[in-house]
């Protein structure tokens, strides 16, 4: 088949065009998985029927954008609520300057579409709570790129939502296989989750480090680094001094505000004989960066669309279940099995166990709640049922909610009419599925 | 120009946190030359491009088929029928208006190299010229659901290799006089709550230590039990209230937590004796490398001033205690900004003086000779037969094929069957070439026709991340490069290093 110097005809493909792929599709080998069977149907599943779903359309977006389009995945949808920023164009590479100020979705889809003919992806410019069963559903795979815990988590709970149980054994249609990249520096992962079958997010919830904050006591009397001056700036001197109006919160994008707080940390740091004060330091403790290159997102992309690719067409035996790569000193990766927590809060399936004495108070549960390093929720919001009403014990995120039900904290179980055995029901931002929790007295 | 520079450095931010404004700077000095504009190239440069690099040149005699871009990203099909240097130089440039790209089309390079088709005598002439430029080579190659990597280069120095989790440099075995002194400053027993809580606990443990030393010997601890013995002596100096609780005392916390590290022996790693008893730290010339000389300097000084010990790091972890204890300690470790830019060279080096690396690679010659083929390294990592290493073979095997027949197994459908037998008579006279008594499984022969030559992209992706970084860590000179051969299997999604 001829082609003609300039356009090929949209969504036409030309002679070879999937030569590298067809050779694993068309032929059988000893290393496929038992249901797989050699022919053109299954590059034909690819192009035409396979629905798969990218979260976040940044450093790893973008690349798994582009490694899904030139391995046959032609019906792709991107959901990313961000604007593209000048930082990252050094790995963002479906982005220019001239993008800045863009929805990263948007731009990356026109990019894509443009560059690999017969692509079609449909870009989401909202965030993934946006979204409910009826549009995950769809898919056959979805692949995270995301650069929060709990996004991943809600991700995680909405696919656990989907899953439809019979006789307490999952029915495996309803399984959407997530795959899960994330990356820090010359650091990444890539997982395969099967959700109801395998290690979900909330299982291995250990293995994410806790975010480090910095003691108030050191940072409002004893700093010795120059991060506690920078802290000291954003969380004391920024909203009593207010700088720049009334309620104006401080905005890590804008470079005046940074530049507020370089200036005032530096004359704390001067006050206490402390060196290290710089703009570059100022910015990445007031926006938590993450250092970022682009071979690391690279790296960890590939690896998932690999997987993506070996679900889709079973040519190859799937990740089981969790890849993790550094290439710091040389290049080493190890590859494990991440096990199921069999009391999961989040795939389990049995309610979790909540031992207090019945004259604890409501506080030392969301105390729990919050500082478990297994369940680690951020705004938890407790109810329950009372002589057979529906009763908040607890909301933070309604202001007059949580006036009113505030008095609640400071009671005991008891108090609250809490018998032994009493389910609790607890929603937050971590999931989207509230999480029943079982009240075991303990005394 | 002052404009241009402040977006640079917004652009580059998120990686000048890793290797710094030097290590920029490296970066846009460098000029990379790529070999085939193959998906693996192109993802390797855009991984070079994105970051800054100053320069790149594609070399690359081969037209664009329809082939080349259904899995290469930096392919259009308006290129298709055109040299495809030119083609990807075009996509590639556009990534970054920082770097410049060029390219050369000819089949003959500059220096009148002719590029052979056969991808192996390639290699190997290019490698031999580059050996003797000493110009670093890195070989790389997807093949299938394989990525293979192999870095040439005869000596490779890093002074900032990052270690992840080196020890602190406390000396409290040995404190140098200015410490010493500093934790004579300090009374533990006459300081009020406040002092006492906020004191550093590196100096609780040096007090300790002393009384320690009193009671044993002037022996540090050095068993578990004689740890966890210290260890109780550090809480029975935890002030107590007026009933006899134990008050809150974090930095006590913190010196108890610490014992098992804080106390082992200040000593110089076996790595950073190899450097100092190099020949290159003997005989100083004019020619000599500065990291050779910097080393040579600090050995002397080791064996002179530092009693066998390196330069003090100069660095401590950040610890509970008031600000005005923990900075004076601090500059007693020495920590203070450098002056000039010649004091900064050295400074970094005795900074990192602990963990200075030295990387060199065996030549391709050295690996592909009978005489010097690393027999034991490939025999016993086949003592498991699924190891990487039969990767390798496979990899050897098929360049074998290729000379034989001027083909790759398995490229037509036709003779796939045939070209498996044809494969395996490969594999077994390379083997018997080399003397290896290994076993090959046919699994891996018939996978390596299957898969008739072709470069997925996504292993060519994987392969393109890699890659890159260890470019980058040659011209920057920070992090460790691997040494010499990367083998990544994305059927298994394992991976493994070896020194060929």
């Amino acid at each position: 088949m001829a082609v003609d110097e300039g356009h090929v005809a949209c969504g036409g493909d030309w002679d070879g065009r999937w030569n590298h792929l067809k050779k694993f599709l068309e032929r059988s080998g000893p290393f496929t998985l038992p249901d797989f069977e050699p022919g053109t149907e299954t590059l034909q599943f690819l192009l035409e029927t396979c629905k798969i779903l990218v979260i976040g359309a940044g450093g790893l977006g973008c690349e798994l954008l582009k490694n899904l389009a030139l391995s046959g995945f032609r019906n792709i949808h991107v959901v990313d609520m961000d604007t593209i920023d000048i930082s990252n164009l050094n790995r963002q590479f479906l982005f220019r300057s001239k993008d800045v100020g863009r929805p990263k979705a948007e731009v990356a889809a026109e990019f894509v579409n443009s560059r690999v003919p017969g692509c079609n992806v449909t870009p989401h410019c909202q965030k993934i709570q946006d979204f409910d069963e009826s549009f995950y559903r769809k898919f056959h795979i979805i692949v995270c790129g995301l650069d929060s815990v709990i996004a991943r988590r809600w991700m995680n709970g909405m696919l656990i939502s989907l899953l439809n149980y019979e006789n307490g054994v999952v029915d495996q249609s309803t399984i959407i296989p997530l795959i899960d990249g994330g990356t820090e520096g010359f650091k990444g992962n890539a997982r395969v989750i099967l959700p109801g079958m395998t290690a979900c997010i909330d299982c291995t919830l250990e293995l994410y480090p806790p975010q480090i904050n910095f003691p108030m006591c050191t940072i409002a009397s004893m700093p010795r680094l120059p991060e506690h001056c920078i802290e000291f700036a954003r969380i004391l001197q920024w909203p009593k001094e207010e700088p720049f109006g009334d309620g104006v919160s401080l905005d890590g994008d804008n470079p005046e505000h940074i530049q507020w707080v370089f200036m005032k940390a530096q004359e704390r740091a001067s006050e206490f004989n402390i060196t290290g004060v710089t703009y570059r330091l100022t910015q990445g403790v007031v926006k938590r960066v993450i250092p970022a290159v682009a071979s690391t997102n690279a790296v960890i992309a590939a690896a998932c669309a690999t997987e993506a690719f070996k679900i889709a067409t079973s040519a190859y035996v799937t990740l089981n279940n969790y890849l993790v790569f550094s290439d710091v000193d040389g290049l080493y990766t190890y590859t494990f099995e991440a096990e199921r927590k069999e009391n999961c809060s989040a795939c389990s399936q049995v309610p979790q166990d909540l031992q207090f004495s019945s004259s604890a108070k409501l506080q030392d549960v969301l105390q729990y709640l919050t500082e478990s390093t297994s369940l680690q929720m951020k705004s938890p919001a407790i109810t329950t049922t009372l002589q057979g009403k529906n009763k908040t014990l607890y909301l933070q995120t309604v202001a007059s909610i949580e006036e009113r039900t505030r008095p609640n904290l400071c009671k005991t179980l008891k108090e609250l009419g809490l018998a032994d055995g009493q389910e609790l029901a607890v929603a937050d931002v971590t999931t989207p599925q509230t999480v029943l929790f079982k009240l075991n007295f303990t005394s | 120009m002052a404009a241009n520079k402040a977006a640079k450095e917004q652009k580059y931010d998120r990686q000048l946190r890793l290797w710094g404004d030097h290590g920029q700077e490296a970066l846009e000095n460098a000029h990379v030359c790529l070999v085939n504009a193959t998906a693996t190239g192109t993802e390797i440069l855009k991984n070079l491009v994105l970051p800054g690099i100053g320069a790149f040149t594609i070399v690359d005699g081969h037209k664009v088929s329809g082939e080349d871009v259904g899995n290469n990203f930096f392919l259009s099909t308006n290129s298709i029928g055109k040299n495809r240097a030119q083609a990807a130089t075009e996509l590639l440039q556009e990534l970054n208006s920082d770097v410049s790209g060029n390219f050369v089309e000819e089949v003959r390079a500059a220096g009148s190299y002719e590029m052979s088709q056969i991808w192996l005598d390639t290699c190997l002439r290019l490698g031999a010229v580059l050996w003797n430029a000493e110009v670093p080579f890195l070989v790389c190659r997807t093949y299938g659901l394989v990525g293979c990597m192999r870095l040439v280069v005869r000596e490779h120095t890093v002074v900032e290799s990052h270690p992840d989790n080196a020890l602190e440099d406390l000396r409290l075995d040995q404190p140098f006089t200015e410490l010493k002194n500093h934790i004579d400053s300090y009374d533990l027993d006459s300081m009020e709550k406040k002092d006492h809580s906020h004191t550093p606990w590196i100096i609780i443990v040096a007090k300790f230590l002393e009384k320690w030393y009193s009671e044993h010997n002037f022996q540090m601890p050095k068993n578990y039990k004689e740890k966890e013995a210290f260890r109780e002596l550090l809480r029975q100096g935890i002030l107590k209230n007026e009933n006899g609780a134990p008050e809150d005392e974090e930095n006590f916390d913190e010196a108890i937590k610490n014992v098992n590290t804080a106390l082992n022996a200040t000593k110089i790693s076996s790595t950073v004796e190899d450097i100092f008893s190099c020949d290159l730290c003997d005989n100083i010339t004019a020619q000599t490398p500065a990291f050779w000389v910097m080393a040579r300097a600090v050995r002397d000084f080791v064996r002179d001033d530092g009693n066998g010990i390196l330069p003090v790091r100069g660095t401590i972890p950040d610890m509970i205690a008031d600000s005005e204890k923990f900075i004076k300690l601090q500059n007693v470790y020495g920590f203070s900004p450098p002056e000039s830019i010649s004091e900064q060279e050295i400074k970094m080096f005795c900074k990192n003086a602990a963990f200075l690396r030295v990387v060199r690679c065996r030549s391709l010659e050295e690996e592909y000779s009978i005489e010097s083929v690393n027999k034991d390294e490939i025999t016993s990592c086949m003592d498991n037969p699924d190891s990487e290493m039969v990767l390798y073979l496979m990899l050897r095997s098929i360049d074998r094929f290729y000379q034989q027949h001027s083909h790759y197994p398995g490229v037509y459908d036709y003779q796939v069957e045939e070209d498996i037998s044809r494969l395996k008579v490969c594999v077994n006279s390379l083997l018997q070439e080399y003397g290896l008594s290994v076993s090959v499984k046919d699994d891996y022969i018939h996978e390596f026709c299957r898969c008739g030559s072709a470069e997925p992209h996504t292993v060519a992706a994987f392969l393109g991340g890699c890659a890159a970084q260890e470019a980058i860590k040659i011209i920057t000179q920070q992090f460790v490069p691997f040494n010499n051969t990367f083998i990544y299997n994305a059927m298994t999604q394992t991976s493994a290093t070896f020194q060929l």
